[in-house]
């Protein structure tokens, strides 16, 4: 059979998958604005138990990430495969620090017992419960997002290395990039909505 | 089928433009959650996210620079998000 | 492959590949085998779940404890569920015929990701089995249903997880096949093929595959979360910890209402290839099919809440749902109008795929009809959770996507295995299976509105004769069942042998490909010029 290749094609492909990532955390955003719009006073007070240095740091570590993984691109692009190597090892790099960063803080919070299912949870009532469920639910499931995107790093430098993905044909770049920046995308409204609630 | 499509490649300056300008945004929406706009605070952090995640889908995601078909896809699928957002609460806005 | 090449018209049956034997199938990258493994595991799952239907509708026969308790009778019930809406008819159309069609009816050799497309078969029997798991490990098979409603799916001590993990996973397949059907559209039409040039199944799988896209996660996440509410206690669906049940239904139906549109849309859309052509006429309305697919896709995203009218949702969102379901009835009905003005003054040619695109439209209009009885606020208070609803959905997903499915599997059938079947053997099978299907879901409508509930295995006496002639129907039908698969299997091994490129006078690509097609379907790929049902050249042939 004669190889198929059609990069426009692989990349509407991604993009739809991208819209089931949109609709599968647009329905966790709907849970949250219902329990929101429930208990107003409880998830102030949830918020302002989160660390917001904290989670503005790993706002900034992921939109530089975000910078990165685009920059990594165009020096594939322009046929810079050091370059890009070094931007995608970044882009790797900042992937796991925000995931020990999210390490620590999750790490308080169960030192606390702020955890779905303890007792100290149960006593601060329904509001405190539902915002810890979504905050450990929410975070929970972006943090394997970016141990997938890991994952897929990894897997995309050994393709440059091996010069699979080259000069011309970088659609894996350019996919993975897309995939990292829905990361990025829905940890831009986690983070005013937990972090940032007045 | 073949890569016949025209690439357009984002030069290292925009992306950091971007960069800075995603940081100035991030500061600001944390700089606002000290003022009292009442009800309005959440409105407003919204907007910033929203304003946010719109410079990352045009620049960092090249939406800007794609087919027309991205664009329309992806304002279509953010409507319908906020279609059954809409709907859900016509249950709990009212109970 | 170019030393293949001499071999081209070999057909994909016979082709050898990398692999032999059944390794050449389930590694095959080649649409048309994946489309087969998906009608062989299907056929098997349908057997098996029609089996169990049957031993539920034997144990109603008669009041009392017949053949089994209430608890066996439960977790049938849930089992049933389960593998007909995730392992039958959700893939259904679009994973069988939609993968060995797709492609051949837009003029293209394969679909966008084939590796991605058997990808998707692997995810599915991996779900399949995930789900099989629950009837054999931990604490007895699952009794909640196939809609798992919290806070029961939580707090019963079956074996719900693998349930709901399985159905999660099989989610993964559904999606991969959706985002493979969009681009192969979008991106693999012959030259020529304009959007509006495209065959009316590939409209529908287009509108299906939207849906599979924008619906599944939705159900995806719904079941991690009960996933989550089970194992950890998060307290989302739970009342005792703040939680909302009527969230959880919300979020089933947001997905699972539009779910109804990924069984019924195919549904449509073969039932618009086959009456054509058994007619000897273009489709009327091209257009307005297209039109109202899409439409139906579309609004049927937001009719969810008409599965929840009793369950204590507010006053606006009960008549809101109910305004929305009413306008969703508007785009089925304009097909219903175009299928029967496509036959009016035809030349109509009567065959077992078009017995069953006829007896399709009957039950559909029974079942769309008695979905606007339950769709209007008054009479659902009254109907619902009866065997009204039981008879209605019967009447859609069996009546309409599964008088569609048999309507594609005779239609097709000589294109897929290059084997004619007994056509007076098919036709019998059908006779036997419609007057069946009658018996079994009509009484259900009657008792349904004289009170009896539904999922419990027994009821009052008075509920008795419509039961009889229900359960017996149930016989009838599953009778019409054996005949016709009896027929179609037999004759995929030892039917009379044809190459007969088109079969019944069809109009689309798949007509004029080699019987049973190519590895690659096309020599070349043919440039499209005309609109898909064209049969102006009928006309001067009666004429001659
Ligand atoms: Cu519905």
């Amino acid at each position: 059979m004669t190889i198929h290749r059609d990069d426009l094609g692989d990349k509407f492909g991604m993009w739809l998958f991208i819209f089931t990532e949109l609709l599968l955390f647009g329905m966790l955003f709907v849970v949250y604005a219902v329990y929101r719009s429930m208990h107003p006073e409880a998830f102030r007070i949830g918020g302002q138990e989160l660390d917001v240095a904290m989670g503005a740091i790993n706002t900034v570590i992921l939109l530089v990430s975000s910078m990165t993984v685009a920059m990594s691109l165009t020096a594939m692009q322009k046929g810079d495969k050091t370059k890009c190597l070094q931007l995608l090892g970044a882009t790797l790099l900042l992937a796991v620090i925000f995931l020990v960063n999210k390490y620590f803080e999750w790490g308080t919070k169960f030192e606390y017992g702020l955890v779905p299912g303890s007792e100290t949870l149960q006593e601060l009532g329904h509001g405190t419960i539902l915002f810890f469920g979504l905050y450990f639910f929410m975070t929970g499931v972006h943090a394997l997002h970016i141990l997938i995107g890991i994952g897929l790093f990894i897997f995309v430098i050994v393709k440059v290395k091996k010069g699979d993905v080259h000069k011309t044909d970088y659609i894996w770049i350019e996919n993975t990039g897309l995939y990292w920046h829905l990361v990025d995308l829905i940890w831009i409204f986690l983070f005013p909505l937990f972090y940032l609630i007045h | 089928m073949t890569n016949d499509e025209k690439t357009h490649i984002v030069p290292y300056k925009t992306q950091i433009t971007v960069l800075i300008v995603l940081i100035i945004l991030t500061a600001i929406s944390v700089a606002v959650t000290q003022l009292e706009f009442g009800n309005m605070n959440t409105l407003v952090a919204m907007v910033l996210a929203g304003t946010k995640s719109f410079i990352v889908l045009a620049w960092f995601m090249h939406l800007k620079y794609e087919k027309k078909l991205f664009p329309i896809m992806v304002t279509s699928v953010v409507i319908l998000f906020l279609l059954v957002l809409f709907v859900t609460f016509f249950d709990y806005s009212y109970r | 492959m170019s030393e293949e090449n001499t071999q081209k018209h070999k057909s994909f049956l016979e082709y050898q590949g990398k692999y032999k034997g059944i390794l050449g199938w389930i590694l095959s990258t080649d649409h048309k085998r994946i489309g087969l493994l998906y009608l062989y595991t299907m056929l098997f799952f349908f057997s098996l779940a029609a089996i169990i239907g049957l031993l539920m509708k034997t144990q109603l026969i008669a009041p009392g404890h017949t053949i089994m308790g209430p608890q066996t009778y439960n977790s049938l019930f849930t089992l049933h569920g389960i593998i007909m809406i995730f392992i039958i008819v959700i893939p259904g159309l679009p994973a069988v015929f939609g993968n060995f069609f797709l492609p051949i009816m837009i003029g293209a050799k394969d679909v966008a990701f084939p590796r991605i497309n058997l990808l998707s078969w692997w995810v599915y029997i991996i779900g399949i089995m995930i789900v099989l798991t629950s009837q054999f490990l931990g604490d007895g098979p699952p009794d909640t249903g196939w809609t798992f409603y919290a806070p029961y799916s939580f707090r019963t001590p079956t074996n719900v997880l693998p349930a709901v993990f399985g159905a999660f996973v099989m989610g993964f397949s559904s999606i991969l096949t959706g985002i493979n059907f969009v681009v192969t559209i979008h991106r693999m039409r012959a030259p020529g093929m304009s959007w509006l040039k495209m065959p009316l199944f590939p409209w529908t799988l287009y509108g299906t595959a939207w849906i599979q896209i924008l619906a599944t996660p939705v159900i995806g996440i719904t079941l991690l979360l009960i996933i989550a509410e089970r194992t950890l206690g998060i307290g989302f669906f739970d009342p005792a910890l703040g939680g909302d049940p009527i969230l959880y239904q919300h979020l089933f139906w947001i997905y699972s209402h539009p779910a109804v549109y990924i069984m019924i849309l195919p549904a449509m859309g073969v039932i618009s290839e086959v009456i054509p052509v058994f007619s000897r006429k273009g489709i009327y309305g091209y257009k307005a099919i297209v039109l109202s697919t899409m439409a139906i896709a579309f609004v049927g995203y937001f009719v969810w809440g008409h599965h929840m009218f009793t369950s204590g949702m507010s006053g606006r969102a009960l008549y809101t749902f109910s305004f929305l379901t009413f306008l969703v009835a508007i785009p089925s009905a304009i097909k219903v109008f175009n299928w029967v003005a496509t036959m009016h003054k035809g030349s109509i040619h009567m065959h077992t795929p078009f017995y069953w695109a006829v007896s399709f439209l009957f039950v559909f209009m029974i079942g769309g009809l008695s979905g606007l009885v339950l769709g209007s606020l008054a009479t659902n208070v009254h109907l619902h959770d009866t065997h009204f609803v039981v008879a209605h959905f019967h009447f859609i997903v069996f009546g309409g996507t599964g008088f569609a499915f048999m309507s594609a599997l005779h239609y097709w059938f000589p294109k897929m295995f290059g084997r004619k079947y007994d056509e007076v053997w098919a036709n019998l099978g059908w006779g036997v299976f419609f007057m069946g299907f009658l018996s079994l879901y009509l009484p259900m409508f009657l008792l349904g509105m004289r009170g009896m509930p539904r999922r419990y295995y027994d009821y009052l006496p008075e509920f008795h004769g419509a039961n009889i002639a229900s359960s017996l129907g149930a016989w009838v039908m599953v009778a019409g069942i054996l005949i016709i698969f009896a027929n179609l299997i037999w004759s995929a091994r030892h039917g009379k042998k044809t190459s007969e490129k088109n079969t019944w006078g069809g109009k689309t690509l798949e007509w004029q490909v080699d019987t049973p097609p190519s590895l690659e379907n096309f020599d070349e790929i043919p440039t499209i010029t005309k609109q898909p049902y064209d049969y102006s050249d009928h006309s001067e042939k009666l004429n001659q």
